[in-house]
């Protein structure tokens, strides 16, 4: 047998091999779209086509044995055509309204919700963590089930005032929009990386390390009369920046690693301008497996927001209006030191005007 | 007392949402990589700590992006996941598949792999995580032979990403999907072979929406706006006006944020001249509003999460460009933003920190664009200002 061919630069097969023949025949000339009812789409065409979609969640995270049982419920119910969302939802697209509760059915057997439509909380846009990667300072997929779990009537049923866009990371490189979700969950590191003297010079390029702060908290020295580096602990924001540079610079540390709490981004323009998350809570202890801290702050936030919030308000629009400090009096966060901030712009974010609510 | 390798994980076994946990166990059936990194896992769990090393250069052949080295920090524990990397597959535009698209990728992954996916990357990649150095030249064969390739990593122009688009939403203001198809194919060559000072993203949103989180997330976004005005289906919002559950004074009109709409219980008026087309309206009666006919898109540069100078939403530089094959007018202005790039940048720092330093202005005059008062919120209010040139006395 021949040795197959190699070849380089052919890029990805075109996306329209693989459109459903209905959504080939309407590209581009949808008139509306409707919600039927949680989880389900239909898409209606200038022509009057209707293309129905079945939203299922998932974990992201998945085996080559749950990707194929996919395979084969696209192939029964929608002619085997599917595609995932951004936010890492199944959506199987139907020309068939008869097959739409039978897929239903047949995805809960497989434990695959539908939901995720409109007014829900959808999947939690998430990052690799402790599963694969370096610099984490948390689990990204153990939040998610632990936070989905809890929060799990809001994938299923649309009745929130908008919809709630939640993500994860797990260290401050934010590998994902949590910059701009409406609750954002970050992992943070606490402590300054501990430096390795001794191999320091063999293990990485000294003034790239040097370069990679930030802050600008790293020093060349020499230790021991071998050259190294010193950090200032003062400036050390523990981004974990010169650890992804230099590896002998250890910044993971149990005792002091955990999890931030953000609120009131969006990256929409509809209303109100796309913006960065806030800070809610700025520590809450890594307590896996259920990390039960967090999933009581973030259902606490949903609650109230679901409480309080206006319909089509989504929850930085809801806080602007109560204003923040009614914010943290709901809630019952404390405010701190930490909420101020004290980087570049800081004073960008101090009140500068007398207008204020008691 | 249970005999588990995995107490604690187990755990997330529990409850509504489908586990993660369960398709590592899954995937353990097939793979010993999958076992080992659920008892890695499961180690990072009792201790609170990832037990995964900074990665090493791994590739393939003629490549410098793609394969993500990865490496366990207690590979004498753990053997099968000493080597773990990741294998980046550039994504079909609109994460579009058929059953057998997939299932050929999931037996090339099966044969070669841990079994392990994720569906998606948040770059949008199509994600196999986890297999050993040796394995990847033979995955990459096998992708290419079955017309798949690989996406991007390091500092090369990452898998460009878009929303669902034409393809089936009805908002899409350009052919989100084959704006996609055409820069992938167009910057194979930036792709796989990083020469970039840092990383560079492209990501297309049909409309204002910015499902993708364009806005947030790309060096480069490309977001469909129209330029005159809402079309409306006036008998369409009369049935709004007729359901109960619906109050068009309420839900749409009072929350215009440029208060360019009006409705007297009859009609509905929108001054369009004033609109700042932000989709709310359209969102909310998408049966009776839609964006208009003369569509393209805004350009905006710059975003980037915190990492290093903190971060930043990226910023408009064209507020409307047509969008039609074959985008010469676009790739013209990549070509002259990345030659400013090679000109000004320097190591890891994003196009967004190059231009915070150089300055707006200075960067929209070296790209050559003239500036414009959409690109900025407000003129400057510090008086700071850096003269270029002066007269002298003859
Ligand atoms: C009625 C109005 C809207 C329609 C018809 C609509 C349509 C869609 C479609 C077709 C998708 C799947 C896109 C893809 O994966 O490529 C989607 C997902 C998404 N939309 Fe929208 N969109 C609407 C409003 C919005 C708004 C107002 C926002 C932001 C505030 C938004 C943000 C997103 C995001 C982040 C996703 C990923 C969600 C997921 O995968 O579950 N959309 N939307
Ligand atoms: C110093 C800066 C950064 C470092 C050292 C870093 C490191 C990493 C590493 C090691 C991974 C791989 C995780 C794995 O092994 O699977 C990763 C994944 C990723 N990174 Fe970063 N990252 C940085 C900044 C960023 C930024 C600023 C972004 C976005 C703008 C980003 C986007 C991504 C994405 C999309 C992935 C794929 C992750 C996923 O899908 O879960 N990274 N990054
Ligand atoms: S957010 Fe941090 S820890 Fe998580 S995948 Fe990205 S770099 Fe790794
Ligand atoms: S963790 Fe970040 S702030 Fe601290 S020394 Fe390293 S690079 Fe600088
Ligand atoms: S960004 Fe706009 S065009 Fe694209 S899927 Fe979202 S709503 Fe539709
Ligand atoms: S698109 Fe936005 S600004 Fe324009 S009329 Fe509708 S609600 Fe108002």
């Amino acid at each position: 047998m021949a040795a197959p061919a190699r070849k380089t630069d052919i890029g990805p097969p075109h996306y329209e091999k693989f459109l459903h023949p209905v959504i080939k025949e309407n590209y581009g000339k949808w008139k509306y779209h409707e919600v039927l009812k949680s989880g389900v789409l239909v898409h209606v065409a200038e022509t009057g086509a209707k293309i129905f979609t079945v939203r299922a969640a998932s974990p992201r995270l998945l085996s080559s044995t749950t990707i194929l049982l996919v395979c084969d419920l696209a192939d029964k119910y929608s002619n085997g055509y599917l595609r995932f969302t951004s936010r890492n939802n199944i959506e199987f697209m139907l020309d068939n309204e008869a097959n739409i509760d039978p897929l239903i059915n047949e995805l809960k057997q497989n434990n695959l919700p539908v939901g995720g439509t409109k007014n829900t909380i959808s999947n939690i846009v998430h990052t690799q963590g402790w599963v694969h990667c370096h610099s984490a300072a948390t689990d990204a997929s153990g939040l998610v089930k632990v936070v989905m779990d809890d929060l799990f009537e809001y994938f299923e049923e649309m009745t929130l005032p908008h919809k709630v866009k939640i993500a994860v990371a797990c260290c401050l490189n934010m590998c994902g929009a949590v910059h701009c979700s409406d609750i954002a969950i970050l992992g943070v590191h606490r402590r300054p990386p501990k430096i390795d003297h001794a191999n320091l010079k063999n293990m990485c390029e000294i003034p790239s390390t040097v370069a990679s702060c930030p802050t600008a908290a790293i020093r060349p020295t020499y230790v021991d009369g071998k050259p190294s580096v010193q950090i200032d602990e003062d400036r050390c924001m523990f981004c974990g920046n010169c650890f992804s540079v230099c590896p002998a610079m250890p910044i993971a540390d149990p005792l002091n690693d955990g999890v931030s709490i953000w609120v009131g981004g969006k990256v929409s323009n509809a209303r109100t301008q796309p913006t960065f998350t806030k800070l809610a809570i700025p520590y809450l202890p890594n307590n896996p497996p259920r990390w039960t801290e967090v999933t009581d702050a973030i259902k606490k936030i949903v609650t109230i927001y679901a409480q309080d919030a206006e319909k089509y308000e989504r929850v930085g629009e809801w806080i602007e209006r109560i204003g923040w400090a009614r914010f943290f009096e709901f809630t019952g966060f404390e405010f701190t030191k930490e909420h101020i901030d004290d980087f570049k712009y800081a004073g960008l974010t101090y009140r500068r005007t007398t207008q204020m609510k008691f | 007392m249970s005999d588990s390798k995995s107490p604690l994980l187990d755990e997330l076994e529990k409850g509504p949402w489908p586990s993660f946990v369960t398709e590592i166990k899954k995937a353990a059936e097939k793979s010993p990589m999958a076992q080992g990194l659920l008892e890695q896992l499961e180690l990072s769990y009792k201790e609170k700590k990832t037990h995964w090393k900074h990665g090493g250069i791994v590739g393939v052949k003629g490549y410098g992006g793609g394969i993500i080295g990865r490496y366990s920090d207690s590979g004498d524990k753990f053997p099968d996941v000493a080597h773990f990397h990741t294998v980046r597959v550039n994504q079909p535009s609109g994460w579009f598949y058929t059953s057998d698209a997939l299932r050929e990728l999931m037996a090339i992954w099966e044969r070669h792999g841990s079994c392990l996916t994720n569906f998606h990357g948040s770059t949008g990649d199509t994600v196999f995580l986890g297999t050993k150095t040796p394995e990847l030249e033979g995955i990459f064969t096998e992708l290419s032979e079955k017309g798949w390739d690989l996406g991007g990593s390091g500092s090369d122009v990452r898998t460009p990403s878009c929303c669902v688009g034409p393809a089936r939403c009805e908002f899409a203001c350009y052919d989100t999907l084959g704006l996609t198809y055409d820069l992938t194919m167009s910057y194979q060559d930036e792709l796989h072979r990083p020469f970039f000072p840092y990383k560079w993203k492209f990501k297309m949103a049909g409309c204002p929406n910015d499902c993708v989180a364009s806005i947030a997330r790309s060096d480069f976004s490309v977001i469909g706006t129209w330029k005159d005005s809402i079309q409306m289906d006036t008998e369409a919002v009369k049935e709004y006006a007729a359901d109960a559950n619906f109050n068009i004074q309420k839900y749409v009109v009072n929350k215009c944020p440029s208060k360019c709409m009006s409705w007297d219980g009859e009609k509905l008026e929108i001054d369009n001249k004033n609109c700042v087309r932000c989709m709310h309206c359209i969102n909310t009666m998408p049966k009776a509003l839609r964006p208009g006919k003369e569509k393209g898109a805004a350009i905006l540069i710059g975003a980037k999460a915190p990492i290093v100078e903190g971060a930043q939403l990226a910023s408009v530089i064209v507020p409307f460009m047509e969008m039609k094959p074959p985008y010469q007018e676009l790739k013209d202005l990549i070509a002259a933003i990345w030659e400013f790039w090679d000109e000004n940048g320097v190591a890891r720092e994003r196009i967004g920190e190059c231009i915070q330093r150089v300055g707006l202005g200075n960067f929209v005059e070296q790209i050559g664009l003239k500036p414009i008062p959409q690109m900025v919120l407000q003129p400057r209010d510090n008086p700071y200002i850096f003269y270029e040139e002066y007269l002298e006395e003859e």
